[in-house]
């Protein structure tokens, strides 16, 4: 139904209306294009930036701190390294001064690889976001998790990534927001904005999508099972449920868990989960060194450590400088779904 | 200077206030910054870092700002070199030993911070950090939201000569200056000409920061920062420039830095011009204080910063339990 752009759209559509947003801003975020992934057309409070990231991060925290309720956008997430101090001023602002500046600020960006994208389009942030104490991070793959989560990082008293899978941006999926028409047809010709000459004073209608929100910090059990867990988010979280759901056929029972907020993250969820099926993995596309995964098999291992009936295990890109353009490259950097299937049987087959 | 272009006649040399009330509170500001020197060697902080030799033109850029919180007042982002302003905006002495000390009654940061990072919520000070730069590409930020909400408030973001080579200088003046979305801000560089050891001259082709403004379209103009009543006059011009017409100015102030980068290269006096001596030998020569009343005056701020030093000393440090309060609000 909806796209992951779609549900954005509609979600910042209600921040302005109704929550008080006032900025929606970025590189290419207000007309004409409406952003790169289309993700911000139609939408009144937009506006275009100069091509400068810190300038982006730096007026999103002045706005904040002068009691605007703002929404940046960093255009790719490989652009936002170089505001790493201001990302980690806005994580700091409300400790440092002992609750006098909190910063409630959305800063979303699209992450990841599978669209050709090359060194500076693919990367992956989980790692680094989650080494920002003070951010919340969020990091949804379905278009109602992105609708209702969006809808709590705006209104949240602190800043919030959030971070989008972009090769999911525009998948179809099975999932209807609440009040959304039912023919996606008719949804597209309310809200995706018309090529050319009619675009000009085109105006969206909205949908009246019902009230809903994804609290942040809670993860969401994409297909059950008894046998392993497989703990993953973003782009892998589709790729992990189809391949968990072909080993069913196998005799594997795996149990995904899609966490979609990495920070605060459901571990109870995993907990729970774990201590049912004695084996676990996580799957992400980040560089496998000093990955967020090996902070979640840190905290399985010490709490779980007597239920586990075989080494827990992380399933990563591989620690290379960047996404390689070719698409063998791209294929073995990051994990495929036969990767995943083969990591998963592996770990069902393994003994403690 | 044509950065004046434009702008009505000046009150050149003619201060903006009464000089005995300057004098005193850059006395008072001065014997401030000399008691947080001497807390380092007396095992009663940990690091010194602070702006005496700033006085002359901090405390009539302090005693200039419309001083309130929400966007109908003026918002402040400032460098750690800035106590004068806040001497000037009325922050009790002790509460800048409180920070210098760590105390739990630190009421910038609850001594969580250095001094001199100061955190003002009434006063839209916004929390001051150790980074150079970072300040600059915030304040645009609260002076899109002063100009939106309407009135002459102004955002006012200073920062020192080294701190202008990070790129967030250039990306203040871009965003204050975006054609037909001109924001009011006061971009301020104090250039003490120096980047902790490193000279200016060896590192800085460019002879006029301010001057990187105009290719901006941003008016610009320099000051001697020594000079109270020159500076008084000169921040007086550019307050009323930006408040009036809710455009960006970028103005330069050459100070002094008399105690070195920080407690880090000793924090011991140094010999460079005195703006506190050069207003005090004025306002003497010109009949308005006599040396008399100049050492009764800093004797007694001395003798405050003192006693609010004994005072602290038995305040309670930061309980560790209270590590994890406010990293989230709500």
């Amino acid at each position: 139904m909806a796209t992951i752009a779609q549900a954005l759209r509609m979600a910042l559509h209600k921040g302005e209306a109704e929550l008080g947003v006032t900025d929606i801003f970025g590189e290419d975020v207000g007309p004409p294009l409406g952003g790169v992934f289309t993700c911000t057309q139609g939408l009144k409070n937009t506006w275009n930036t100069p091509l400068d990231e810190r300038g982006i991060i730096g007026t999103a925290m002045g706005l904040a701190l002068a009691g605007q309720r703002v929404v940046a956008e960093i255009q790719f997430v490989d652009y936002i390294y170089n505001t790493i101090d201001l990302l980690k001023l806005a994580g700091n602002s409300c400790w440092s001064s002992m609750g006098q500046f909190p910063l409630p600020m959305v800063v979303m960006s699209p992450v990841g690889s599978g669209i050709h994208g090359s060194l500076y389009h693919s990367h992956s942030f989980d790692a680094l976001a989650t080494h920002l104490p003070g951010w919340k991070v969020v990091l949804p793959s379905t278009p109602s998790d992105v609708y209702g989560l969006m809808i709590s990082a705006i209104k949240d008293p602190n800043p919030v990534l959030f971070l989008y899978p972009k090769a999911l941006i525009r998948a179809p999926s099975k999932e209807r927001l609440p009040g959304e028409p039912e023919d996606p047809k008719v949804l597209s010709k309310l809200i995706d904005a018309p090529l050319g000459e009619a675009r000009k004073g085109w105006e969206p209608s909205w949908p009246a999508i019902e009230p809903f929100e994804i609290p942040i910090g809670v993860a969401k059990v994409l297909k059950p099972g008894q046998q392993l867990t497989v703990a993953t988010y973003g782009r892998m979280a589709p790729i992990c449920q189809a391949a968990a759901e072909r080993l069913e056929g196998e005799g594997i029972s795996a149990e995904v868990i899609d966490l979609r907020s990495l920070y605060p993250y459901d571990e109870a969820a995993l907990i729970q989960s774990v201590k049912k099926t004695r084996r676990f993995i996580v799957v992400n596309e980040d560089t496998e060194v000093t990955n967020f995964g090996e902070h979640l098999l840190r905290k399985i291992t010490e709490a779980c450590f007597y239920d586990l009936e075989a080494p827990p295990r992380l399933l990563a890109g591989l620690n290379s400088p960047g996404i390689g353009l070719a698409w063998p490259l791209e294929e073995a950097q990051v994990p495929q779904e036969r990767h995943v299937e083969a990591e998963l049987r592996a770990l069902a087959a393994l003994s403690a | 200077m044509d950065s004046l272009r434009g702008l009505p006649p000046g009150h050149a040399g003619q201060p903006a206030l009464d000089p005995v009330l300057l004098y005193r509170l850059m006395a008072k500001s001065r014997a401030l910054e000399e008691r947080l020197v001497k807390m380092t060697k007396s095992a009663d902080g940990y690091f010194w870092i602070g702006g005496p030799g700033e006085e002359a033109f901090n405390v009539p850029l302090g005693l200039l700002i419309k001083k309130g919180r929400g966007p109908a007042f003026d918002f402040l982002h400032l460098h750690y070199r800035s106590s004068a302003i806040l001497t000037a905006m009325g922050m009790p002495m002790i509460d800048a030993i409180r920070q210098m000390a760590s105390r739990a009654t630190d009421p910038f940061s609850g001594g969580r911070n250095f001094v001199g990072h100061f955190a003002v919520r009434d006063w839209n000070v916004v929390p001051v950090t150790s980074p150079i730069e970072t300040q600059y590409a915030i304040a645009p930020g609260t002076a899109l939201a002063q100009l939106r909400h309407g009135g002459d408030a102004i955002t006012i973001v200073n920062g020192g000569d080294a701190g202008t080579a990070e790129g967030d200088f250039a990306t203040c003046l871009n965003w204050v200056s975006r054609p037909g979305r001109e924001l009011p801000c006061l971009v301020i560089v104090t250039n003490n000409h120096w980047g902790i050891s490193t000279a200016f001259d060896e590192v800085h082709g460019d002879r006029l920061i301010a001057r990187r403004a105009g290719g901006f379209g941003i008016r610009w103009d320099t000051v001697d920062g020594n000079d109270a009543f020159a500076a008084s006059a000169k921040l007086a011009e550019v307050f009323d420039y930006v408040r009036r017409t809710r455009k960006p100015f970028c103005l330069e102030a050459y100070v002094s830095r008399l105690h070195g980068h920080s407690s880090s290269s000793g924090g011991a006096r140094v010999e460079e011009p005195d703006c506190l001596a050069l207003l005090e030998a004025r306002l003497i020569r010109d009949g308005r204080l006599t040396a008399a009343l100049a050492t009764e005056i800093r004797e007694a701020y001395a003798a405050e910063a003192l006693a609010a030093l004994e005072k602290v000393r038995g305040e309670p440090i930061p309980d560790p339990r209270t590590i994890h309060d406010h990293v989230y609000a709500g």
